[in-house]
């Protein structure tokens, strides 16, 4: 009796199981569809259509000004404009030259990670005085170190002047100052990131390792060369191309310190594409700077994809 | 060790103390020098005074800029959170394909679409409106990449389970989902409140009538405007900081915690 019921129930359970797994796959898809379709509606409209538009208006002569009928072909014409533009290599020197800003900030940040790591007392008050330039807004930093580094009244330069020294340089207002003081600004703005991610990578290291290092009597130097270094190294490579990536998109402190002068000296690519499409107006040749700053980060990451395995030391 | 990292912590926020300092002063007394720290003459009631209720008042920028933050946010946490579930949860034909397609759009510099943007903006009228401004920063990669991998770590189990008892999707994802990533969810949220915040060059290009502008472009302007008032522009300053500082103390380990866990960057 009840084997009989036993394989009638199953006879009869056994196709539907089919029919709704096939309902359930084509709900599935629209389901997943329907839950991902904002953002790549949103991504298609502002990201890849605009893109696309950069790579092909690159390729135009055209002005913001005119009617689109006006727009002339001129192939690659803006690419070879560009690398006879003097204003534009020496932007791309700039870029070159701020980069700099990165691995001095990734060193400071590492040991002031590591002071912070060690020390017992005021974690967290570190950690948010430290971070307190990343979160603030950059108009308002850049406003304040402005009046810092103002020429003859400024705070710093009086305080130099009272140290006996009586030509400072003019800062921001000077053309051979003028990129450094900016990328001390970046320093100062950018520590507050790196040392937050090196602490998280320090507190993972495990205790044990430094134990028996110290039963070998290592030095604390040899402790930081063969077991801290090599252990954040992924850390390391993380923060020096995401900071690489990160200087050729500076816009915000040139445009309201120095608009890239004085003298062109302060230029650098982005403030050069803004300059060129919104004050002069010239589509083709800032569309032919935007497709050559996205080759220039799209290297970058494709040399992260590549190094992330090989930059693991241990 | 303590006291040398106190003394290099302090230093390095010297510049905050200053401008602290100076929003405070009567303006004959900003370059004074020694600096004053702490003002001999306090006049900070009048300069506050002119900054919010003069003649470029700032609370009317305030308001944008909450308005622009508040729903640049909301959008943006929804938006992504959909998507994070739908690429972890859902498991659909042409899933992964279209996953890569977002990533993949990852790498592409803002800067490097501002004059396309621009155009089609003009063309669909969206430019200089907040609505523009807000749908900008609403569709974030970061943000759908971040929130999916925090989804991912939700059990499959768990969403079987609830399926098994009837829930569809939408029922799982607000029900069970939900309530499980809610600190990643926070996390999320506060770092694009700041960065939307702070964003100072999409406002600059998308905004153009004064009475839209928001408070970073308002900085900017009343610096222009009040170019040897320094004692006003600190206190536009330190009113245009402090906002931040107050959700950051407020929400300090999540951001701390966020930014550790994500390694991201606005």
């Amino acid at each position: 009796m009840s084997a009989s019921t036993e394989v009638k129930t199953s006879e009869i359970v056994k196709p539907a199981p089919k029919k709704r797994q096939s309902k359930n796959v084509n709900n599935e898809n629209w389901v997943g569809v329907a839950f991902v379709s904002p953002m790549l509606i949103g991504v298609s409209i502002l990201v890849l259509l605009p893109i696309l538009a950069t790579f092909i208006l690159s390729l135009a002569d055209w002005s913001f000004i005119t009617n689109i009928s006006q727009l002339k072909w001129v192939g690659l014409q803006n690419f070879v404009d560009l690398f006879q533009d003097k204003i534009f290599l020496r932007s791309l020197m700039n870029n070159a030259i701020f980069m700099l800003t990165v691995p001095i900030c990734m060193i400071i940040s590492l040991f002031l990670a590591i002071a912070i790591d060690r020390n017992v007392y005021f974690k967290s008050y570190f950690k948010v005085a430290f971070f307190m330039p990343y979160i603030s807004s950059v108009v308002a930093i850049a406003v304040v170190w402005q009046v810092l580094f103002h020429p003859s009244l400024g705070p710093i330069n009086q305080f130099l002047m009272s140290l006996g020294i009586d030509n400072p340089p003019k800062w921001i207002a000077d053309p051979n100052f003028a990129l450094v003081s900016i990328m001390f600004i970046q320093i100062w703005i950018s520590i507050g990131f790196n040392m937050i991610i090196y602490l998280a990578a320090l507190q993972s290291i495990p205790r044990d390792l430094y134990e028996a290092a110290d039963i070998d009597g290592a030095s604390a130097w040899v402790k930081f060369k063969n077991i801290t270094l090599p252990m954040v190294s992924p850390t390391t490579f993380f923060l020096l191309i995401t900071g690489i990536i990160s200087t050729f998109k500076v816009f915000d402190l040139i445009s309201v310190l120095t608009k890239g002068g004085p003298m062109h000296s302060t230029s650098m690519i982005v403030w050069n594409l803004y300059d060129t499409a919104f004050v002069n107006l010239d589509i083709g040749h800032s569309s032919a700077m935007a497709v050559i700053l996205f080759f220039i980060v799209f290297a970058i990451t494709l040399i992260q994809w590549l190094g992330q395995k090989k930059w693991v030391n241990y | 060790m303590t006291i040398i990292m106190l003394i290099i912590s302090i230093m390095f926020l010297l510049p905050f103390v200053w401008m602290l300092s100076t929003s405070f002063k009567i303006e004959t007394d900003v370059f004074k020098f020694p600096i004053q720290w702490i003002p001999e003459r306090w006049n900070g009631f009048n300069n506050y005074k002119e900054v919010w209720f003069g003649d470029n008042p700032f609370y009317i920028y305030y308001w944008n800029t909450i308005k622009v933050t508040v729903c640049t946010t909301a959008i943006s946490v929804t938006v992504s959170a959909l998507a994070a579930y739908g690429f972890s949860k859902v498991n659909f034909r042409l899933g992964n394909f279209l996953f890569l397609i977002v990533l993949a759009t990852y790498m592409v510099p803002a800067q490097a679409i501002l004059v396309p943007q621009f155009i089609i903006y003009r063309k669909i009228g969206l430019f200089d409106s907040h609505l523009g401004l807000i749908l900008l920063g609403s569709f974030s990669v970061l943000g759908t990449f971040m929130l999916r991998q925090f989804f991912m770590g939700v059990s499959n189990e768990l969403v079987e389970a609830a399926k098994i008892d009837g829930a569809g999707h939408w029922k799982i994802f607000w029900r069970v989902v939900l309530p499980i990533v809610k600190p990643a969810i926070a996390t999320y949220g506060i770092l694009r409140f700041i960065w939307t915040w702070n964003d100072y060059q999409n406002p600059l290009i998308f905004l153009r009538s004064d009475h839209l502008l928001t408070i970073q472009l308002a900085m900017q302007k009343f610096t222009t405007i009040n170019g040897e008032f320094y004692s006003l522009i600190m206190a536009a300053a330190v009113s245009a900081i402090l906002p931040l500082v107050i959700v950051f103390i407020i929400g300090q380990k999540q951001v701390i915690e966020g930014i550790a866990l994500g390694g991201v960057k606005g």
